[in-house]
């Protein structure tokens, strides 16, 4: 057999490099950030959810909780800031799956780019999805009568950790996602694993009430030292709470820090690595 | 060395909770240069695995790989730079448009943000797309997402195109819709393997066929040599009368190169012959000189069922529940 020339026209592809990295990572996160526009759904669960959060919290229990030397919006903000942002990094885990089990992950693993770019691009959409949260729910936080009592680089420190907390939080679920490959088991096990993991904490009522065991529990709970760091940051310290005594609660800033790296150092290059290995079945 | 040279492919899986399932058992396979392939084999023979293996989604266990003289393991980003893969479900994303998916692959490939533009609108063109151009994926039928995924399978143009079941689920308008595209790019000279459960799409599509069964290639060649292999033609009498069958086995029986096979009802009797033409002219010979009275006397050349048959010994479209059994 010869070969013919073809009737499509040849075009010539570029080797991957520095440039082409940054490239794919922005393709695929505006692949993520269409995605946020064209299923409202996201959207409006990420904006309404807060709301609604802040809203229960702060007129259904404000009146039952009492927090020595502070209101119970003022001491909850935190709480609530860290509990949705953790659950915003969960989309990462699901929409892995998702793309892995539509072959989506093939398409791309075919394709002559970056392997961690789809990754990046992932990650990213949750990041955006946390920022539009946090955003909402900083404004109907001050609406409900909640003050940042810090300076504004505090506050602007307090949602950068945040939000990096987040980001990082997003490649483990992204790694989860990609092994458990069922978007409705990531799903189910998020929320069967973080409602216990965000409301044994520090982030509702002060982890000083609760019983022994869950008091323990929460004083170690890395979701409390991002809450207490928060906490710290925009300047909502409860005077008259007792901070739990383990160093993690009484260095909650370092802490967080800590834990954004490992989760970093260890889940960047295992999600890629595990992307480099998946294929639909 | 041909185009694409696969060298006893061995690919293991452990499923949870059950024995280890040997999708590729040394598989070997050769594509020349500017042909279509088809492997045709049964769900679960190692059809997609071996197509995963070549596209570099799959590592294999041993065995090698190359597509022109590159190694699949060793070089796999080479290889994607020059082959164009279209899979089993269409992937495409269903939130982006037809023409926002062609554009993603296009900038994947690194062809620049104009390069890619335009080659989206050219393959929607050609893949008469305009419909899906501006409208998101989700809600549109199979036919279409799969041509959206072929399409993206060919924004670089490749060297080599992997069809994993291209027409599986369709409608048989799709279906022969698809194969018109898949005749269109053939013709073009581009290299094509593709996997197939259909005997039929087998034999449109494809110059050479590579019968594949529990992970390995148990026959190659075209379609007429696969036939010819399992003994050239077959002679057919159906008899107007039973009490003429053990006569007219006895004539069939003389030119045959198998044992009769006698329907229920015993009046069709039909054999394999080595040599068709003459050996109906001989049976019919002697079915007039023994006032033997015939409704239908035929010879027909084996068809590839009858080929899978006889290389498998089971049939080509087989279920899940028996090949699990096997």
């Amino acid at each position: 057999m010869t070969t013919t020339t073809s009737s499509i026209r040849p075009v010539a592809t570029r080797p991957a490099s520095v440039g082409s990295w940054f490239s794919d990572g922005w393709i695929t996160t505006r692949r993520n950030l269409i995605k946020i526009r064209r299923v409202p759904d996201i959207l409006v669960f990420t904006t309404l959810q807060p709301i609604m959060f802040v809203l229960l919290f702060s007129y259904v229990y404000a009146g039952s909780i009492n927090i020595p030397g502070s209101s119970y919006t003022e001491f909850i903000m935190a709480g609530i800031f860290a509990q949705t942002v953790v659950f915003g990094s969960t989309y990462s885990g699901s929409a892995m799956a998702q793309d892995l089990k539509e072959g989506i992950i093939d398409r791309f693993r075919t394709l002559p780019m970056s392997p961690s770019a789809v990754l990046i691009g992932r990650t990213n959409g949750d990041l955006l999805i946390n920022a539009i949260s946090m955003i909402v729910m900083i404004a109907t936080g001050l609406i409900v009568g909640w003050r940042i009592k810090s300076s504004p680089l505090e506050a602007i420190a307090a949602i950068a950790l945040l939000l990096l907390f987040a980001y990082a939080f997003s490649w483990v679920m992204a790694f989860i996602g990609m092994s458990v490959r069922s978007p409705e088991v990531i799903n189910n096990v998020s929320f069967l694993v973080l409602f216990p993991l965000t409301f044994i904490s520090n982030a509702f009522v002060p982890s000083g009430n609760l019983p022994t065991p869950l008091r323990i529990f929460a004083e170690y709970n890395p979701v409390s030292a991002l809450v207490q760091a928060a906490r710290e940051l925009f300047g909502n310290v409860p005077p008259g709470a007792p901070v739990g005594d383990t160093w993690l609660q009484q260095n909650p800033i370092p802490t967080v820090l800590v834990g954004i790296v490992a989760l970093l150092v260890v889940f960047v290059p295992l999600s890629i690595w595990k992307f480099g290995r998946v294929s639909a079945r | 060395m041909s185009f694409i040279e696969a060298r006893d492919l061995v690919k293991t899986y452990t499923p949870r909770g059950a024995p280890v399932v040997r999708a590729l058992d040394g598989l070997s396979l050769s594509v020349p240069r500017g042909t279509v392939t088809a492997l045709l084999g049964p769900n679960g023979a190692g059809k997609t695995t071996t197509v995963k293996v070549l596209t570099t989604l799959v590592t294999a266990d041993s065995g090698t790989a190359t597509i022109d003289g590159i190694d699949v393991a060793a070089d796999g980003g080479d290889i994607r730079r020059i082959i164009g893969v279209s899979g089993q479900y269409a992937a495409v994303d269903e939130n982006l448009t037809g023409f926002e998916n062609l554009d993603m692959v296009g900038r994947l490939y690194h062809l620049g943000a104009k390069a890619s533009r335009a080659r989206a609108k050219e393959l929607i063109e050609l893949f008469d797309l305009t419909e899906a151009q501006n409208r998101p994926v989700k809600g549109f039928s199979g036919g279409m997402r799969r041509r959206i995924d072929l399409a993206g399978a060919l924004v670089t143009d490749p060297q080599v195109l992997f069809l994993d079941e291209p027409t599986t689920g369709l409608d048989p308008r799709s279906r022969i819709g698809m194969w018109d595209i898949i005749t269109r790019l053939v013709a073009g000279g581009t290299t094509v393997l593709l996997t197939t459960q259909y005997l039929e799409e087998a034999d449109q599509l494809a110059d050479d066929i590579a019968v594949i069964d529990h992970g390995k290639v148990i026959a190659q060649g075209t379609s007429d040599e696969l036939k010819s292999s399992i003994g050239g033609q077959r002679i057919e009498l159906t008899l107007v009368s039973e009490d003429d069958t053990p006569a007219a086995t006895e004539i069939l029986r003389a030119v045959a190169s198998s044992e009769p096979e006698v329907s229920t009802d015993r009046r069709t009797i039909a054999v394999n012959v080595a040599h068709g033409p003459a050996a109906l002219r001989a049976v019919l010979a002697d079915v007039e000189e023994r006032s033997i009275r015939l409704h239908d006397a035929g010879m027909q050349r084996p068809s590839l069922d009858d080929v899978f048959l006889q290389l498998t010994g089971h049939a080509a479209t087989i279920d899940d529940e028996s090949e699990k059994a096997s």
